[in-house]
């Protein structure tokens, strides 16, 4: 047993399948959340009639129907570019999974400079929308994409330089490295080890957050696909499995986001008072359960706030999250150099 | 002069009704929900809703003037003069229009109830009925005698202000 998983292509093929059943279930089941949730914070009862209890199925129901759709190319697309932008867009999705770490030795590839890696690969998605946008021969398509690109430059950097800060604190890129540097037990002597980053870097996960938020394109940073101004902007003409694929894509990115919230600000896999051997079984479910909680927040903001207007986004950006978020490096680094 | 407030006091107010409602819904759905399972469950919808359009086939004199109104033109009339034996011998022959179809396409009616407003002898009526899908959009066209069904369940007229 231990030989056969020693193996690299045996063990490949076995991350590759759980990642790849891991993206549509995470999606699926966020996607349901969110269904669910938004009834109830407007007393609705939701979907309840699919799949008998609960209405569990809806979202099976959904892709199928999709499924069933007329693969519609618009006569003046750049064909190749259109039916490629769905499929850009997943595969920063999916590459992120890699240096997610879930427990110890749980991780696809333990990188080096993890972090760097996911929040670079993060912004292929971006590319994928600008593409999409600028294929689909529409002007809703286009100011989409272009508002697209304009948030998520903004966007960007917020992200990046908040992160910086954990870093610093850390003193690795290595995803799981940040865990364990965050990793601390009760002993006879009082707290030994790190805290969860979220302690003293509130501010870096608080402008993490909303960068995030803006980096997923959801409410109340919606401005791209805004269904009141642009129809559905970027996603306008797609129709079908590549309507699904960008779906499926934001769910499923709603999930890689705050996974990567929670390894980097709530300690990821590790929890107090679970012993360290336990890690590796018990990890899986600490994440999904932080990861549980944050993909809560973002839904809970979703359905209370209103859409930012284009400017108030900018300025947002640029005059409070970039200014803070340097603020924050520089004080983490005295910090670092001072105790 | 406003009084100043702690920042983000309104995203965080909003943020508590929200939850708090969410929970609401969950805890007590019973007095909280403002939907229902809808085949499983249905609702009563308030006595002079606006449902269907419902027929009294006695009092339509084929005037035609729902059809001429109609904005979609989705009403089809048809009549027929019949003669009636005078009331006393040597008296008029009476003339009476009567209806051999009045169907409505539901697929077209755009519920905007103009032919109830224009009616001059309140044959038309709003029923609060909303069951009257079909699979097939040929089958909305509902004849004469469905539309004197759903007479049943149109409220009594309100009593007349003084």
């Amino acid at each position: 047993m231990t030989d056969l998983l020693s193996n690299f292509w045996v063990l490949l093929v076995l991350k590759v399948l759980v990642v790849a059943t891991l993206i549509p279930l995470a999606g699926m089941v966020i996607g349901f959340a969110e269904m669910k949730l938004s009834a109830k914070m407007q007393n609705r009862v939701g979907p309840y009639f699919a799949g008998g209890r609960w209405g569990w199925a809806q979202l099976i129901a959904d892709g199928v129907k999709f499924f069933q759709k007329e693969d519609l190319v618009p006569a003046e697309a750049d064909r190749a570019v259109f039916k490629f932008a769905p499929m850009l867009v997943f595969i920063g999705t999916v590459a992120l999974f890699v240096v997610l770490p879930a427990g110890p030795d749980l991780v696809v590839q333990n990188l080096d400079v993890g972090i760097f890696y996911a929040l670079a690969i993060s912004s292929i998605s971006t590319i994928g929308v600008l593409v999409a946008g600028w294929s689909s021969a529409n002007k809703y398509s286009l100011m989409g994409g272009l508002r697209a690109a304009g948030q998520l430059i903004a966007y960007e950097l917020p992200l990046v330089l908040s992160v910086v800060g954990v870093v610093v604190m850390a003193g690795t890129m290595s995803l799981n490295g940040i865990v364990e540097a965050q990793a601390g037990w009760l002993s006879e002597t009082g707290w030994q080890g790190g805290l969860p980053f979220v302690i003293p870097q509130l501010l870096g996960f608080v402008i993490f957050m909303i960068a995030a938020l803006a980096e997923l394109s959801r409410i109340p940073f919606d401005m791209p696909i805004a269904e009141s101004e642009l129809v559905m902007g970027y996603v306008t003409e797609y129709s079908g499995f590549r309507f699904l694929f960008f779906f499926l894509a934001e769910f499923a990115n709603m999930f890689s986001m705050s996974a990567i919230a929670a390894t980097l600000f709530l300690g990821g896999y590790w929890a107090p008072f679970v012993p360290a051997d336990m890690l590796n079984w018990a990890g899986p479910a600490i994440l999904a359960a932080k990861v549980g909680a944050l993909v809560f927040l973002m839904i809970w903001f979703r359905w209370t706030f209103p859409r930012f207007r284009e400017d108030q986004l900018q300025s947002l950006a640029w005059k409070w999250l970039i200014p803070l978020s340097l603020l924050n490096i520089v004080l983490t680094g005295i910090f670092k150099v001072a105790f | 002069m406003t009084t100043p407030v702690f920042p983000g006091k309104g995203l965080l107010t909003g943020m508590k009704v929200t939850f708090v409602t969410m929970l609401q819904t969950i805890f007590k759905p019973k007095e909280h929900l403002r939907t229902v399972n809808y085949p499983k469950v249905k609702e009563e919808p308030v006595p002079r809703a606006r449902g269907v359009i419902a027929l009294d086939q006695e009092a339509c004199t084929v005037c035609m003037l729902c059809a001429r109104n109609c904005p979609d033109w989705c009403i089809y009339i048809e009549g027929h003069k019949e003669e009636k034996a005078p009331d006393k011998p040597g008296g008029r022959v009476k003339v009476r229009a009567t209806l051999d179809r009045f169907d409505i396409d539901y697929a077209l009616c755009m519920y905007c109830g103009i032919c109830v407003e224009v009616c001059p002898f309140d044959a038309l009526f709003w029923s609060p009925e909303y069951e009257f899908s079909e699979y097939d959009m040929g089958k909305m066209m509902h004849d004469k005698e469905r539309l004197q069904d759903w007479l049943g369940t149109v409220a009594a007229a309100p009593e007349l202000e003084k």
